[in-house]
């Protein structure tokens, strides 16, 4: 199905870090925006676990960030950046499992390490770059029209 | 039941201590937060989880419990088998679901 | 063993459980499969329509992420209950609950025992 989107939509929400109560509200709001548009389930579905996995990262290690998306008829850029501690090591933070998330996170059913593998599976086109001790961005990219 | 027993009789991979393997046991437990095994786990269980940190080795080990299944094809992180095989906690794996599993294990025990 | 829907009162039979909350007609939903997991990340494992989710986890975030993975139902185990907020949440989401007094192994065996099948993961 041709989704209905004419012209370009974005849009973006703040993400405050240690705020487990509103989390995964932007990613919500995002998926209803989608369906309004009369995007694919399937494509909604994997932008909404890709958003909500990123905004988790941010609430769960960050202080603050921002997620950002912009929606053109060919796909839906997204792009979650947090003033966090940064990722020392990339490569081994995309390994499924590993993860530096301290118990309390893992009591909360969060920090088993599947995040960014998530986040990878999910999306089109998916790159990370990080600083350590100033933060981390995630660019995805979802294809709408397969 | 025998572990080795249930392990054949599920196709499980052994990935730690398999001196373990003779172990009884006595009924199984599912979750995935520690908490909840320290809490309510009993000796001899076995302990079916995705998780997959060196933790789990500690929980199995001050519970007592027969071993841990690792569900969904995750492999224990290097730094747990290398933990489970000091502390003496068998560590075994299977591509199955949590659900399934824990099913598959109700079924053969309650028969 | 043959593969059966469950009706979600079927199920809460099976499981001595109680509803916390009901959506419209929550007795009639049709259940094809179940996943049972702590994790929220395992939860967005798992695709396929009608699933049923068994969990120990009370925060409401169980109830954000079963809406983005299309959860039709949670069952809590060991007799936990969620918080009102966590209520809420799903009443908002049309999300029904239920809570059962077994674990989260039996809860898995009884219903795989009635023929349920596990949800595919991803």
């Amino acid at each position: 199905m041709t989704p209905d989107i004419s012209g370009n939509v974005e849009g973006s929400f703040q993400l405050i870090g240690g705020n487990f109560t509103n989390a995964g509200e932007a990613s919500t709001q995002l998926k209803m925006k989608l369906f309004e548009f009369g995007v694919d389930d399937a494509i909604i579905r994997r932008a909404a676990i890709a958003t909500f996995e990123a905004e988790m990262n941010v609430i769960i290690y960050a202080a603050a960030g921002q997620l950002h998306y912009y929606i053109t008829p060919e796909n839906i850029k997204i792009r979650v950046e947090d003033m966090g501690p940064g990722i020392e090591d990339i490569e081994q933070a995309m390994q499924e499992g590993y993860s530096t998330a301290p118990e309390w996170v893992r009591e909360m059913g969060w920090g088993a390490g599947m995040g960014l593998p998530n986040m990878k599976r999910n999306s089109d086109e998916f790159m990370i770059e990080s600083v350590v001790g100033e933060g981390t961005t995630v660019h995805m990219t979802i294809n709408l029209n397969e | 039941m025998k572990l080795s027993e249930l392990a054949e009789k599920l196709s499980l991979k052994i990935a730690s201590h398999t001196e373990g393997m003779n172990g009884n046991i006595t009924g199984a437990y599912s979750s995935d937060l520690l908490s909840d095994v320290m809490a309510n786990s009993k000796v001899g269980n076995v302990w079916i989880t995705l998780q997959t940190h060196i933790n789990i080795v500690a929980v199995a080990s001050l519970k007592g419990l027969a071993g841990i299944i690792i569900v969904g094809n995750r492999q224990p992180q290097p730094e747990t088998i290398e933990k489970a095989e000091a502390e003496k906690v068998t560590i075994l794996t299977t591509s199955h679901t949590a659900y399934e599993t824990a099913g598959q294990i109700y079924q053969i025990l309650s028969t | 063993m043959e593969k059966a829907n469950m009706k979600l009162k079927e199920i809460a039979k099976v499981l001595d459980a109680h509803f916390i909350t009901e959506a419209m007609d929550a007795d009639d939903l049709d259940i094809s499969s179940a996943c049972s997991t702590d994790l929220m990340s395992v939860v967005l494992y798992y695709h396929s329509m009608n699933c049923l989710l068994i969990t120990g986890l009370t925060q409401p975030s169980v109830i954000r992420t079963a809406e983005i993975a299309c959860i039709k139902c949670i069952v809590f185990v060991q007799g936990k209950n969620p918080n009102l907020q966590t209520i809420e949440l799903a009443k908002e989401k049309g999300i029904p609950l239920l809570s059962t007094p077994h674990s989260m192994y039996s809860v898995s065996g009884r219903l795989f025992q009635a023929g349920l099948p596990s949800s595919p993961e991803k």
